[in-house]
């Protein structure tokens, strides 16, 4: 057993306990629980810390159904070790936010929100399909709870659309894993990703296509990728606050996750050939999702808007295939997590003192609470990319790496980034300055401790990874780099095929 | 001969002995019924409980080989099949205890009844001859039609065994009619003795063949309602009492499948290409049909019926894979889906209440606040039903789709996957009800659930969740006793 084993199975233990113990009790036990499994997580940092290995580490590889061969594979690498860590981290934070805005049913509400980390990290962690796939669902069941019981009014709609969106994705995604074991006999990724590379398994072109997209959906269904993401700000603006914190922070990842870990390695072909597609969607998406940003009169789904437009940049550095845009795509993934979390965390700050969404209703909130001010004017700054803070490092490697790859993307991608200005500042002049009403001003306390404690590890990582970036990066880097020899390796395979090369050939005589 | 070498042998006995043991339950109960004072307390729950518990080793232990000249067979198939109607028979007296008190018709024909319907089940997936498949068909139906209409002065039990009684003696009808013809083609209504005739070289008329396939294959769609062959399911599940209702879903469903893939996949084999397309489409319409109208319901029997259509469905692609898996994946599947129907309709035997009053969606509303326990159980059902991992419900699915992509039926288990999305929704409705709205009166003073009942739904859930988690369990020995 390994760290990372304690680290997976301490919220299930978690979960089980909170069932077990008096209502009165569960907030306190949620956070204590949540913490620990935040400090034994930072173990996991050890073989990382200034060094940078390739491969997996806290493998544990253990049967787990005899036949088919199941087995209950985790392990630990560059790609998934931060977003472990983010979901670890959020965890705590989500069970603070929560200490007050949640006041019936308590007991369920941590209980789920505990049973929902267990699903996030396994999915980070799994490295066998079947597994995978079983934290996929698994993690789909706390959150629509999560909605559905303690969101806003319109929160049954949006817990059923979510929990169906992601379904129809998924169950597309179950055919395929099965096809491929067919195939293969085995669902360890591992093995898999090398038979495809040693060229031991080969598809037919229209076979890898199916298979490619079967996946894509339904990681694109999460992300969520133009024109998929209709269930998202309903699900973000009917969610509680923690609700919507890890939805947006760390359940999004696991679309984009999927996109690097499975759709990359195993069907390089397809990716390549769809690439241009998906690059497509994922302007649109930007601009799209920064255009209807800029008109929403709720700040909520202001700011839900603005992770479609997000998430966007993600899925272009993704499909770029090239190492700039890949790090960069990984590297937004977490600073879209802590930066939108914060502003998610600062909407619900703001929701609880005045009960409303609308932005009309808020105005000169600087005056009375100068310091929730400034909490949220740093972290505004940090999601428009302003250089030191976080999301400049990410969307500045994602745009250099699309433009090595077509600079026209890049062009139109850019105009997302002043955008995402535009509508945030806006959103902060309309809601800040100006002059405070006397029924807002005495509704408006400052941050409070709680409030405080909640925040400032966030606010603390938007200036660490928008400053030094080195702490992060590098083991990301090495990651990137064998997921994006893996489809390259085989480009040059391709090439060597005769009818191939003729065609090559001839085109370059012209 | 000496006429000695017809007479039956204790080997013949020995592996004869579930039916033995259960029959002779049932005889006694009704004796022993007859003789009870009037107004004293009948025990024949506890006794049938007995009986049941001792015809499991019986049956788990009968050693694999002939019985009766080839008249019954005992394999792999078998032992499961009857381990598993023989559990599905415990659960489902547990969960009626409480019931039969509540209705106040706390007597001994009731489990008398259960068990000949498994005695009939038991005699048909054992048996290796269309007649003591008809035999045994004949006993299960009949006590379940009386079953279905047991509470004699309610007017929906009673339009519930009439359309029963009179649908499937007619679906009967067509089994028998398919039985002639194959006798009248191969000679033999022994089915070694079919697959014999059929695969050597003076094999009888392919058009023959065919009639009698279709014939036999219409009376077996009924009893485990197939499109277009499915109308009757949702009165009768409706209509019959819960727990009863419970049992007609898991119980003849199994013994029906397994005859069916008895019949097509070893019997029958070599004109698979023939029936297979049939199979095809009926599969595909048995799901659509069960989940579209299943979304419609507002009435959570009703709902659970159709949705036991669908999973009839499901179940039907995994034989129209015709494979090993695929036989194996219909044992796993049934299995898990007995627990998990079971255990469903066991949390709505208790919340029906006396005349079963509360049976709409929406009077589930808030169970999670004033039973938390119950309410999780069903969940754990729902999800089940669903489809969700570390469930039986998801592991059979999954165990189905894989049997079907092995044997290339790629477009429906695209469809069949698509069709567990949309069930997704009308199961997703009665979590809503109970979880996110606010309770009403039908959620108030609820009584504690008996022990027995308890029994029923937490050993479901324990089931439920065991196939889900450990399905080697059960998957190894479906695999093992798998046609091929």
């Amino acid at each position: 057993m390994t760290l990372l084993d304690i680290v997976l199975f301490l919220p299930l233990v978690g979960f089980l306990l909170l069932l077990i113990l008096p209502k009165e009790s569960s907030r306190m036990a949620a956070m204590v629980f949540s913490l620990a499994v935040f400090v034994v997580s930072l173990g996991l940092l050890m073989p990382y810390w200034f060094q940078y290995p390739a491969g997996h580490t806290f493998s544990t590889n253990v049967s787990w159904i005899s036949y088919p061969p199941i087995r209950y594979h985790v392990a630990i690498d560059g790609l998934s070790l931060w977003l472990v860590l983010l979901s670890t981290l959020l965890t705590p934070i989500a069970v603070l936010v929560s200490w007050k805005y949640i006041d019936h049913r308590v007991k369920e509400y941590y209980a789920f929100l505990i049973l929902l980390e267990f699903g996030l990290i396994g999915v980070f962690v799994a490295m066998d399909l079947f597994l995978f796939y079983t934290f996929w669902e698994v993690s789909l069941v706390p959150m629509y709870f999560l909605i559905g019981i303690w969101g806003h009014e319109r929160r049954i709609y949006a817990a059923v659309k979510f929990f169906l969106f992601t379904m129809a994705g998924s169950v597309l995604m179950l055919g395929a894993i099965i096809f491929l074991y067919n195939r293969t006999g085995t669902f360890d990724y591992g093995e898999i990703q090398g038979m495809i590379q040693t060229g031991s398994l080969v598809f037919s072109p229209q076979a890898e296509l199916l298979l490619f997209l079967a996946f894509f959906i339904a990681f694109a269904i999460k992300v969520p990728l133009f024109p998929l993401h209709t269930w998202l700000p309903d699900a973000h603006v009917e969610a509680p606050t923690a609700g919507s914190l890890m939805l947006a922070s760390v359940m999004l990842k696991m679309g984009t996750y999927g996109l690097v870990r499975f759709c990359l390695p195993l069907f390089p072909d397809a990716a390549r050939r769809c690439a241009p597609w998906i690059a497509g969607l994922a302007i649109i998406g930007i601009i799209y999702g920064a255009l209807v940003a800029l008109v929403q009169p709720n700040m909520k789904k202001l700011v839900a808007y603005s992770s479609v437009s997000h998430l966007g940049f993600v899925v272009l550095g993704i499909f770029t295939f090239t190492q700039q845009g890949l790090d960069g795509a990984v590297y937004q993934m977490l600073n879209h997590g802590i930066s939108t979390g914060a502003l998610f965390i600062l909407v619900g700050y703001l929701y609880e003192r005045r009960h409303s969404l609308e932005i009309s209703a808020y105005g000169g909130v600087a005056t009375p609470a100068p310091n929730l001010a400034i909490v949220f004017l740093i972290t505004t700054l940090a999601s428009i990319g302003l250089p030191m803070l976080n999301n400049f490092v990410g969307e500045y490697l994602v745009l250099q790496g699309t433009a090595s790859a077509n600079f026209g993307w890049a062009v139109f991608a850019a105009l997302g980034v002043i955008f995402s200005a535009c509508y945030m500042l806006w959103l902060y002049q309309r809601m800040f300055y100006g002059k405070a009403s006397e029924s807002l001003a005495h509704h408006m306390p400052d941050l409070t401790m709680r409030e405080w404690a909640a925040i400032v590890p966030l606010l603390i990582l938007m200036v660490w990874m928008g400053s030094f970036a080195q702490s992060f990066l590098p083991s990301i880097s090495v990651q990137n780099a064998a997921i994006l020899e893996s489809t390259k390796k085989l480009r040059v395979e391709r090439v060597a095929i005769p009818a191939r090369q003729t065609a090559e050939v001839s085109r370059a005589n012209h | 001969m000496p006429i000695t070498s017809f007479l039956p042998t204790n080997v013949d006995y020995a592996r004869f002995l579930p039916e033995i043991l259960l029959t002779l339950a049932g005889t006694l109960i009704m004796f022993l019924e007859a003789l009870r004072p009037e107004g004293k307390k009948s025990n024949a729950g506890v006794f049938t409980i007995i009986a049941l518990v001792m015809a499991l080793p019986a049956a788990l232990m009968a050693t694999p080989g002939p019985a009766f000249q080839g008249m019954l067979v005992v394999d792999g198939m078998a032992t499961f099949f009857r381990t598993l109607v023989i559990v599905v028979g415990l659960l489902v007296v547990f969960s009626s205890t409480d019931y039969l008190r509540r209705e106040k018709q706390e007597s001994g024909e009731y489990y008398a009844l259960v068990l000949f319907s498994i005695v009939g089940q038991c005699v048909m997936v054992t048996a290796n001859e269309l007649i003591m498949i008809f035999i045994g068909l004949e006993i299960s139906s009949i006590a379940s039609y009386i079953l279905a209409g047991y509470l004699r002065d309610d007017a929906r039990n009673n339009e519930s065994a009439l359309k029963y009684f009179l649908l499937g003696s007619f679906a009967t009808a067509f089994l028998l009619y398919g039985i002639a013809w194959i006798y009248g083609a191969t000679g033999s209504t022994n089915l070694t003795e079919i697959r014999r005739a059929l695969t050597s070289g003076a094999a009888p008329p392919e058009a023959m063949i065919g009639v009698a396939a279709a014939l036999i294959f219409v009376g077996l769609a009924f009893k485990i309602s197939a499109a277009p062959f499915q109308g009757w399911a949702p009165d009768v599940y409706q209509g019959a009492p819960a727990p009863v209702s419970a049992f007609l879903t898991v119980g003849p469903k199994a013994a029906a499948f397994a005859v069916l893939m008895r019949v097509f996949l070893g019997s029958l084999e070599t004109a698979a290409p023939h029936w297979m397309p049939a199979i095809w489409v009926c599969a595909l319409a048995t799901m659509v049909v069960g989940n579209f109208a299943a979304i419609m319901q507002s009435n959570i029997k009703r709902l659970l019926a159709y949705s036991s259509i669908a999973h009839a469905g499901y179940v039907l692609v995994a034989v129209a894979a015709n494979s090993g898996t695929g036989s194996a994946a219909v044992m796993f599947y049934l299995a898990a889906y007995a627990f998990t129907n079971i255990g469903a309709f066991a949390v709505v035997t208790y919340f029906g209440r006396a005349g079963e009053k509360y049976v709409a969606i929406d009077d589930f509303a808030g169970l999670a606040q004033r039973q938390p326990a119950m309410a999780a159980m069903l969940t754990i059902f729902l999800l089940s039903l669903i489809g969700v991992p570390l469930t039986g419900g998801f592991f059979g699915k999954f165990y189905i789709f894989k049997a079907a992509l092995d044997a290339n039926l790629i477009w429906l288990t695209v469809l069949g996957l698509l069709n567990s999305a949309v069930a997704a929704y009308y199961y997703l409705r009665i979590l809503v009800v109970m979880y996110m709205r606010e309770p009403g009166e039908s959620v108030e003073k609820l009584p504690p659930a008996g022990a027995l009942l308890q029994i029923a739904v937490y050993g479901s859930a324990v089931g439920t969740v065991l196939l889900g988690i450990f399905p080697s369990l059960v998957l190894d020995f479906a695999n093992r006793a798998a046609l091929r």
